[in-house]
């Protein structure tokens, strides 16, 4: 069974490293002390189960599971308590608050083995990305993959998105990427003085419009400063007046 | 400007009533001594209407000038004041309107002393009214900022010692002291020194200046400590060049702690904090400098993150908005604070 350690801490890592010698099935296979490395290793090494630390450098915890398609099944390691309703969305295993036992470490461990289909557990995992959650996102930001690569992306830079299936066009001045979330989930967790959904298949930054123009019956077009015209339905029309003011 | 007490309903009904029972009253009187209903009638009405006019005047003046406890002589000369207006205007235009009442003007001038009498009492009644109104509402309205003022700076000292404590600062390096206990037990017991004299330092009895070699002491355990969590990684260069200098409590902490969040727990490389005290002309300059990664983070220019809060505090300390900047060069962020000595 492999496993991976990730946190920017090296005595944090070590530590682990020490507890899970009483449990020779785990072999650790690598080390990684950010986000961004933790990518990568998790593409390379497929491990089964995930040592994770939160608040990292690049890009924290979260935002690293959201970008691995199947995520293996993750234990928590943080300092921070107020991520505990998080990490139990996203379906972890366990979360342990540093500094912690050999005893908690050894439950959190028995825990993850004791999975009566291990399989399954790496299913609900991957669903993180599907999950509803009214909080706020992370640090105002969204993360994306593009290519190879890895694009932060801060809120106040989105001109709008797009529905895709169930994936989410997201159009800035950089460029379009696609993320594995719903409309509906970005509807809740975008600041809502700044992001309204003006249509189904459509959320648009109001610091972008410029203007809006009526559009056929009872619909508006509202035209972005790239010059982008974006649908806006009867009840959009409403939320979109009541977020201007007018 | 306070609510005046006219503005107040009961003030309303009450004045009211007392301006119609004082007509009747006199309308009475001046029936009862022998006028004429038609008489009686007119002045009662013209004389108190007048009255009543002349508080409201007293009301209105009072709530743009309130005398000082010492000057309610200046209190008084107004109600004689405007006592002596109304008795002429009433008079006057009583006479007017009753010329071809027989002996009206004598009788007018007869009780000319006792209206005056009664006008400068209702005044001055009304007037007293007023002040103490006035001052009442000042009294509430000073209290409600004291209350304020007093929520306010617990909450600062409350924020303050949740800051100090940093319990994931703490948590963080007891979990490294964790680990090393078992691989290297010797830096373990270092660690928890340094760990224990850095709490020490912000238990410690506050005063509102501190020397600047304190505070500078006190930071570097701050930063060894994070030296021993990220190993290798950090390295720090501390400069003094103004000896004997003095700075506000809590202020450079927060700036370090924000060049550490920036600069170490947000990048990846080896990275250096500089942090480099000089005098000049009677203020101490510090310059902090730190490198971010502009991949990831872009530390606002203006107060970068937790910078505001100092900002504030200058600007409390000194009433000064210049004392802080920051500039942005490559990688590297430095903030700038400029401390006049006391």
């Amino acid at each position: 069974m492999k496993a991976i350690i990730i946190d920017d801490e090296p005595l944090a890592r070590s530590m682990v490293k020490e507890y899970l010698q009483v449990f020779p099935q785990i072999e650790v296979v690598a080390e990684c002390g950010d986000g961004f490395e933790g990518i990568k290793s998790v593409i390379n090494h497929k491990p089964d189960l995930l040592f994770l630390d939160i608040q990292m450098p690049k890009i924290n915890g979260f935002e690293m599971l959201e970008l691995i398609e199947e995520p293996p099944a993750v234990i928590f390691t943080t300092a921070f308590d107020e991520y505990a309703i998080r990490a139990f969305e996203a379906h972890a295993i366990d979360y342990l608050l540093k500094p912690f036992s050999q005893e908690r470490f050894g439950k959190a461990v028995i825990k993850y083995l004791g999975q009566p289909a291990i399989l399954q557990q790496k299913k609900a995992t991957s669903q993180l990305a599907q999950s509803p959650t009214h909080l706020p996102l992370q640090n105002d930001r969204i993360v994306v993959k593009t290519g190879g690569k890895i694009k932060i992306i801060v809120v106040s830079q989105i001109v709008y998105m797009e529905a895709a299936d169930d994936y989410t066009k997201i159009y800035t001045a950089d460029g379009v990427f696609l993320k594995n979330k719903t409309m509906s989930f970005y509807e809740q967790s975008l600041p809502a003085n700044s992001f309204v959904r003006t249509h189904r298949s459509y959320i648009v930054n109001v610091q972008e419009i410029t203007r809006i123009e009526p559009y056929e019956k009872e619909n508006h077009l509202a035209i972005l400063r790239s010059g982008a015209r974006i649908p806006v339905s009867k009840s959009g029309y409403t939320k979109l007046k009541a977020v201007l003011g007018i | 400007m306070p609510t005046s007490v006219l503005k107040t309903t009961r003030f309303r009904t009450a004045f009211g009533i007392w301006c119609s029972s004082w007509t009747a009253l006199h309308f009475y009187i001046l029936t009862k001594i022998g006028l004429s209903y038609h008489v009686a009638l007119y002045d009662s009405v013209v004389s108190n209407l007048l009255l009543a006019g002349a508080t409201i005047v007293v009301a209105v003046s009072l709530q743009f000038y309130l005398p000082e406890s010492n000057k309610y002589s200046y209190l008084l000369g107004l109600c004689v004041v405007l006592s002596i207006i109304w008795v002429s205007i009433s008079g006057a235009l009583l006479l007017f309107l009753l010329h071809d009442a027989t002996a009206y003007g004598a009788f007018f001038s007869h009780s000319i002393l006792v209206r005056g009498a009664m006008g400068f009492l209702t005044i001055s009644c009304m007037a007293l009214l007023n002040v103490l109104w006035y001052t009442l509402q000042d009294q509430k309205e000073t209290d409600k900022r004291k209350t304020e003022a007093e929520r306010l700076s617990k909450e600062a000292e409350l924020n303050n010692l949740r800051q100090q404590l940093q319990p994931h600062f703490l948590f963080n390096s007891l979990n490294s002291i964790n680990a090393l206990i078992v691989q290297q037990p010797q830096k373990a017991r270092a660690m928890i020194e340094q760990l224990s004299d850095f709490l020490r330092g912000t238990l410690k009895e506050q005063k509102e200046w501190i020397p600047l070699e304190e505070e500078l002491q006190h930071l570097e355990l701050y930063l060894a400590i994070e030296k021993v969590r990220f190993g290798h990684r950090l390295s720090t260069s501390i400069l003094n060049e103004a000896p004997n200098a003095q700075l506000p409590l809590m202020l450079l902490q927060p700036i370090v702690e924000n060049a550490i969040k920036f600069g170490l727990y947000d990048t990846t490389d080896d990275i250096t904090i500089v942090i480099e005290a000089k005098r000049k002309e009677n203020n101490l300059i510090l310059h902090i400098t730190n490198p971010f990664d502009p991949e990831t983070s872009v530390p606002n220019r203006g107060t970068g993150f937790g910078l505001s809060s100092v900002q504030r505090r200058l600007y409390l300390l000194f009433a000064r908005q210049d004392l802080l900047q920051t500039s942005i060069n490559n990688n590297l962020f430095t903030t700038i604070i400029k401390i006049p000595q006391p």
